[in-house]
């Protein structure tokens, strides 16, 4: 099964990132009220029950791919 | 002799990630100050009894990959740091050594992009905000000058966790003139026992008059 995590700054962190791409497209003429960059993690686990597999992507998540000071994630299975 | 030797572990060892940089500088610093340095891998274990300090020196360990620091504090070798730190062994992580040891939970607080959005290299003056018995011990309020060579270097920490390491005297060092848009001038900090610190200067970049200054001898004595 393959589920995705998105990780994304929390709202009080500034992003630089963000910051940085949404001024490239204010400039370019393609306003915007704000943008914000994160990651999107794929991970292919080895399960073919959907809840089993989430619990494996939220350990995986809480263990290294975000960190919960500065970031916040949302997981969903993208193939079955 | 030897009984001392004992009591008193003479080896200082300094940690290498892939991506690790500046481990022959710090190795020189420990060197220049009589101390014996040693190499800890980071897919081996050690016994804390055998060291009188660590180092985690600076880099870009793991390429920066994910976030700064956060793949390296998931290494085998960061479990034997774990247990010399609760045997009381003080350990110093410079610049990305610092990132690692903010992202293994042992530091308070994260490390984020410049403000700027640029890498900085430059040197900076700080003042020291709560003094460390282990590491460069000095009066509060007196000022050194370090380089700096970062480009996620802004220190954050959540309003609450903030006050918390102001009141416990956990602010080790604050930047006079704020580089990178750190929380509170914040350039280094220490955990609740003082003996496990971190910061993004670098002090072994300071040691003699031809590199620029000196005040960062303090750190490695």
């Amino acid at each position: 099964m393959k589920v995705a995590v998105k990780v994304m700054p929390r709202r009080e962190v500034l992003d630089t990132q963000g910051r940085a791409v949404g001024e490239k497209l204010n400039r370019a003429g393609l306003t915007l009220e704000s943008c914000r960059v994160g990651k999107y993690i794929e991970l292919e686990i080895q399960e073919s029950e959907r809840d089993k597999a989430l619990d494996k992507a939220k350990e995986m998540a809480e263990y290294v791919l975000y960190n919960p000071l500065i970031e916040t994630f949302e997981m969903e299975v993208v193939e079955p | 002799m030897k009984a001392q030797a004992k009591v008193s572990p003479p080896k200082v060892g300094i940690l290498r990630f892939l991506g690790t940089n500046c481990d022959r500088d710090v190795w020189q610093a420990v060197e220049s100050v009589g101390l014996k340095p040693e190499w800890l891998w980071h897919e081996d274990h050690f016994e804390a009894k055998d060291y009188s300090a660590l180092i985690l020196p600076g880099g870009f360990s793991y390429g920066d990959y994910l976030r700064c620091g956060a793949l390296a504090a998931r290494s085998p070798v960061m479990q034997s740091l774990r247990q010399a730190v609760s045997r009381g062994v003080p350990v110093l992580g410079i610049c990305n050594g610092f990132q690692i040891l903010c992202e293994s939970g042992l530091l308070p607080g994260a490390l984020l992009p410049n403000q700027g959005g640029r890498f900085i290299d430059d040197w900076v003056e700080l003042t020291l905000e709560n003094s460390k018995a282990d590491w460069a011990p000095q009066a509060v309020g007196s000022s050194i000058r370090l380089p700096i060579a970062h480009g996620d270097g802004r220190y954050f920490i959540q309003e609450e966790g903030l006050k918390r390491i102001e009141d416990q005297g956990q602010i080790w060092w604050r930047y006079k003139s704020n580089p990178n848009g750190s929380v509170a001038d914040i350039a280094g900090v220490s955990d609740e026992s003082g003996r496990v610190v971190g910061l993004m200067p670098h002090p072994e970049r300071a040691l003699w008059d031809w590199m620029g200054g000196v005040d960062g001898r303090g750190f490695f004595i």
